[in-house]
């Protein structure tokens, strides 16, 4: 048993909510653990779970209200000097300078850390080495893509050898490539260096690399264990359901998710469904509920267990902040059907023709002559390395950004001349959280209303059935919803006007695993109402709710199919996940672009 | 395009956000009311050139009756007040330098005997020129008091001024400054408040999610301008009543008139601050932009020098500053009473600035684009 490197006891810690009255929020609640040193120790946990507030305290930045907190052996109330001085702190943003170039960021960070010249080259040239970043010194920091920002975050982090790593979600917003790069850097410093690494992550493959995971809950301690331990809560109860071929993968998993008797959890994955039966559910029901599909038992893993778990405490403690399936059960006054026709388009015409779209930024071309077509009511993926043109690309799609050159039908009006038309027909949720913080939900809700031209009788009734059916609050300010319900408002204020194609801009991220799930049931429910649904994400697997998916890399359009087409297209390295699908088109596509540069 | 009540209706939504996002910010529904109030209130008391309680210092010399009148008639007119009475003119130097007296007043051994004998008798007067526009006010007072002193002397000069200042019968400078600070305080205002409008929203992310709405670049335009004009008028009205009624500076001009004058000058304002809103990327710039604008503005503005003594070059750069116009037709209404027709030349400028920055600003709310 080797020694601990953090311990933790009884820890509390209360913030002032912002906005007057608002009272106070905990955001740990008595928390008691112990991570050993020498090891890769993962803190996951949905959102407002305290993961962040408790790398703070490690790291000496936060004061605990009571408990005791030791971090390699020393007491960080006391001296957190010491602390700090020991460890190395990588927070969600890092503080890159990024009119600063890569090696000047480097050096910046050796000299507040005080590391000895003597050492420098050695450890720089090791940073580089790891990080593959040797090409890029010369490189202002600011324009280096987000998955190259982390890595060089993580090098500034690591430019003196700490004797404990503190990971603060570090692959948030980064895609499976540079995700995949970060953790062999992290697992191989663990591995040469036995260095102590706690990482707070959202992704449960991540945490399964660990040796040692908590699961965190509202301040508390939920479960811990290691992986395998973890696992077997699971154990029995973890099918594949194979739908007929005439049923798409997510109808099956939504009339699954909908069963939260029978069913804990239910996701499509590569054409089936993955899914958890509940302990005591009858085998006649989930019979009935298959309707035939047959179901395989399968291998349980760490996300099966990290389900069941939430799901528990769902049940004992009752609805927490971001209730599963609250008011996002299909509903047909979702469908365009039962408002205004939608008139100029026809039930054949695609919603979205994409003819030659160009981009450029100076001499830099962020999307090259690309084409498709996304049909009425179909559910479109934008998958991408971070910088590959997605968001360029999203961004003109919602009359965002004029394209350099091409043609762009949405919803059957020429983006380039009737504008102020076409955007009267999409919906459009941003990334960030992108509604007026200081006004209140329904002053939101009526804001946006009244500028796609509702008003009155009709205005009233929408914002009454989204108040409804998201389950919000009137009166709460929109600025204090916590994340999840911050991500219905939007949601309901991309819809109140019933739009014909909704943009989602990587709506899931830093939203956790049960808020997603919820989020997918709306969007397959929207989808299923006619809606068309043009969304961008990092989690491959949620290409899996996909009627097809476009894989971009470079500005140029590597993939686009359905997720099977798709898988098919990556060959057998990548056949059966999305995440390796995805990493193997783009390691192919990039392959061949050397090569014809080469040649 | 949508029926007028549409397009009404969502211009009226968007005016209302607005509107609530002014009031509901603390911060800056805070800005709304104190700044006026209080700066007004400084200004009133504190920017003033009338001269009360000149520090002075005497050296009498003669140490006579003659000198010891005059001397009271100085005290007595309440603007000077004696600091030191020196006894030897090594003193006077200290004085000045140390900033203790202002002036100086020495009445040399024969002050007295020279009077008597109907001689001219000169009288020094040292004064500190590192203060200008005080110690020339200064001297002046000193000449009308010692002219007065000559005529009970009987010695009357052969030409004589009478002066009678219109508009302002007592020189007060209070009267010329505070009735400017009607468009210059609510401008410094109206300027940022517009300024941030957009920049906040670019900040914040709302920019995107307003401009994928079927809102126009006009609607935006007319939903960002007129909530910031109507803050602007707010704030002039605050600093007029204060001025009319706290200070009791008569107006002798319509009310109507100048608020249309205001109007004209209020919707230039929020056009160079919508413009340099929709420029910036961030609060930080648009705040760093409005405040490189603010000097010149108020510099070649006419609010605490003169335009015609700027020099030429300056004075034609004059037009391009709403300020100018703003505080010249002000000024007018409120102390000369001017009628639409003596500051119709004024609207020119005003509107042609307007016009320009405004439609301007609505352009680049679409093209300042990444």
């Amino acid at each position: 048993m080797t020694t601990p490197t953090v311990t933790v006891e009884d820890l509390r810690k209360t913030f002032d909510a912002a906005g007057a009255g608002a009272g106070r929020v905990t955001a740990l609640d008595g928390l008691t653990l112990v991570a050993r040193a020498g090891q890769l120790t993962a803190l996951v946990g949905p959102d407002g779970a305290g993961k962040t507030t408790l790398m703070r305290i490690f790291a000496g930045l936060l004061r605990p209200d009571s408990g005791k907190i030791c971090v390699l052996g020393i007491d960080v109330a006391l001296d957190p000097q010491a602390v700090q001085a020991r460890i190395g702190y990588m927070p969600q943003r890092f503080g890159l300078y990024e009119d600063l170039s890569v090696q000047e960021n480097l050096d910046l960070y050796a000299d507040l850390h005080g590391v000895p010249m003597a050492e420098r080259a050695s450890r720089f040239a090791r940073m580089l080495d790891l990080t593959d970043m040797a090409r890029f010194t010369g490189r202002p920091a600011g324009k280096l893509s987000g998955g190259m920002k982390q890595k060089l975050g993580l090098a500034c982090t690591l430019v003196r050898a700490p004797d404990l790593l503190l990971l603060d979600e570090p692959t948030v917003g980064v895609d499976p490539l540079s995700r995949r790069d970060l953790w062999a850097i992290v697992q191989q410093l663990v591995r040469d260096e036995g260095l102590s690494v706690i990482v707070s992550t959202a992704y449960l493959d991540e945490a399964e690399r660990c040796t040692q995971v908590f699961v965190m809950d509202r301040g508390r301690l939920l479960a811990e264990g290691t992986p395998n331990a973890l696992k077997t809560r699971a154990k029995g109860l973890t099918y594949t359901a194979m739908p007929p071929a005439d049923l798409p993968a997510r109808d099956l998993q939504a009339r699954l998710i909908d069963a939260p008797r029978l069913i804990v959890d239910a996701v499509p994955m590569a054409g089936n469904v993955r899914f958890i039966r509940q302990p005591d559910a009858e085998a006649a029901g989930l019979q009935d509920l298959l309707a035939g599909a047959p179901a395989e038992p399968r291998g349980e893993d760490l996300e099966d267990a990290f389900m069941m778990l939430l799901h528990q405490r769902e049940a004992v403690a009752g609805p927490g902040p971001i209730p599963p399936d609250t008011g996002l059960a299909p509903d047909t006054s979702l469908a365009p059907a039962t408002g205004p026709a939608p008139a100029g388009g026809q039930a054949g015409q695609p919603a979205i023709v994409v003819r030659d779209l160009v981009r450029k930024f100076g001499d830099f071309t962020a999307v090259a002559s690309t084409s498709f077509e996304v049909a009425r009511g179909e559910i479109f993926g934008l998958l991408g390395p971070n910088g590959a043109g997605k968001t360029t690309t999203f961004r003109m799609l919602c009359g965002l950004l004029p394209a350099t050159g091409g043609t762009l039908l949405v919803a059957g009006h020429d983006l380039r001349r009737a504008r102020a038309q076409a955007r009267g027909r999409i919906g459009y949720v941003a990334q960030k959280f992108a509604l007026y913080g200081a006004l209140s939900v329904r002053e939101n809700l009526e804001f946006f209303g009244g500028a796609y031209g509702l008003r009155g009788k009709m205005l009233r009734a929408r914002i009454g059935d989204a108040l409804e059916r998201f389950d919000l609050d009137p009166a709460a300010q929109s600025g204090q919803l916590p994340a999840g319900y911050r991500q219905r408002l939007a949601m309901a204020t991309g819809l109140l006007h019933q739009p014909e194609i909704l943009f989602l801009d990587e709506p899931t991220s830093g939203i956790d695993p049960l808020a997603r799930r919820a989020f997918w049931r709306t969007i397959t429910a929207l989808a299923h109402g006619g809606v068309t649904i043009v969304v961008t994400t990092h989690f491959m697997e949620e290409a899996e709710y996909c009627d097809r998916i476009a894989i971009q890399d470079a500005g140029r359009m590597l993939a686009i199919g359905t997720p099977r087409e798709v898988r098919a297209m990556a060959g057998p390295s990548g056949s059966h996940d999305m995440n390796s699908a995805f990493i193997a088109i783009v390691e192919q596509g990039r392959a061949r672009r050397d090569a014809k540069s080469a040649a | 395009m949508p029926s007028p009540i549409t397009y009404l209706s969502q211009v009226l939504a968007l005016i209302r956000k607005e509107m609530l996002a002014i009031l509901k910010d603390p911060a800056s529904r805070a800005l709304l009311f104190a700044p006026a109030l209080i700066q007004s209130l400084l200004f009133g008391y504190g920017a003033t050139y009338d001269l009360t309680h000149v520090p002075y210092a005497a050296l009498d010399q003669s140490r006579s009756a003659a000198s010891t009148e005059l001397l009271a008639r100085l005290d007595g007119t309440g603007v000077f007040e004696r600091v030191a009475t020196l006894d030897h003119s090594g003193q006077i130097a200290g004085q000045i330098d140390s900033g203790a007296a202002l002036l100086v007043i020495v009445f040399p051994g024969d002050f007295a005997a020279r009077l008597a004998a109907g001689r001219e008798a000169p009288l020094q007067v040292i004064l500190d020129g590192r203060n200008s526009s005080t110690a020339g006010a200064a001297a002046a007072q000193i000449s009308a008091v010692v002219a007065a002193f000559n005529a009970k002397l009987g010695n009357r000069a052969p030409l004589t001024i009478v002066r009678r200042a219109w508009f302002n019968p007592n020189y007060e400078s209070r009267w010329n400054l505070m009735p400017a600070l009607i468009a210059t305080l609510s401008m410094l205002q109206t300027l940022l408040l517009a300024a941030l409008s957009v920049a906040r929203e670019r900040e914040q992310g709302t920019f995107d999610q307003l401009l994928v709405t079927p809102l126009t670049p006009l609607q935006i335009l007319i939903g960002k301008a007129l909530p910031s004009i109507l803050v602007g008028l707010v704030q002039s009205t605050i600093i007029f009543l204060i001025i009319r009624f706290w200070f009791q500076i008569p107006m002798n001009g319509s009310v109507w008139l100048m608020y249309l004058g205001l109007i004209s000058f209020t919707t230039a304002a929020v056009g160079i601050g919508l413009s340099i809103s929709a420029v910036a990327l961030t609060m930080q710039q648009a705040m760093l932009y409005t405040f490189l604008v603010m000097m010149p503005l108020m510099l070649l503005s006419g609010l605490l020098t003169p335009v015609r003594t700027m020099p030429e070059i300056l004075q034609v750069a004059t037009y391009v500053n709403p300020l100018r116009f703003g505080i010249d037709l002000v000024r007018r209404v409120y102390l000369e009473g001017a009628t639409f027709a003596d500051i119709a030349f004024d609207f020119v400028p005003l509107l042609a600035m307007a016009a320009i920055t405004l439609p301007l600003a609505a352009w680049l709310f679409r093209h300042r684009l990444n």
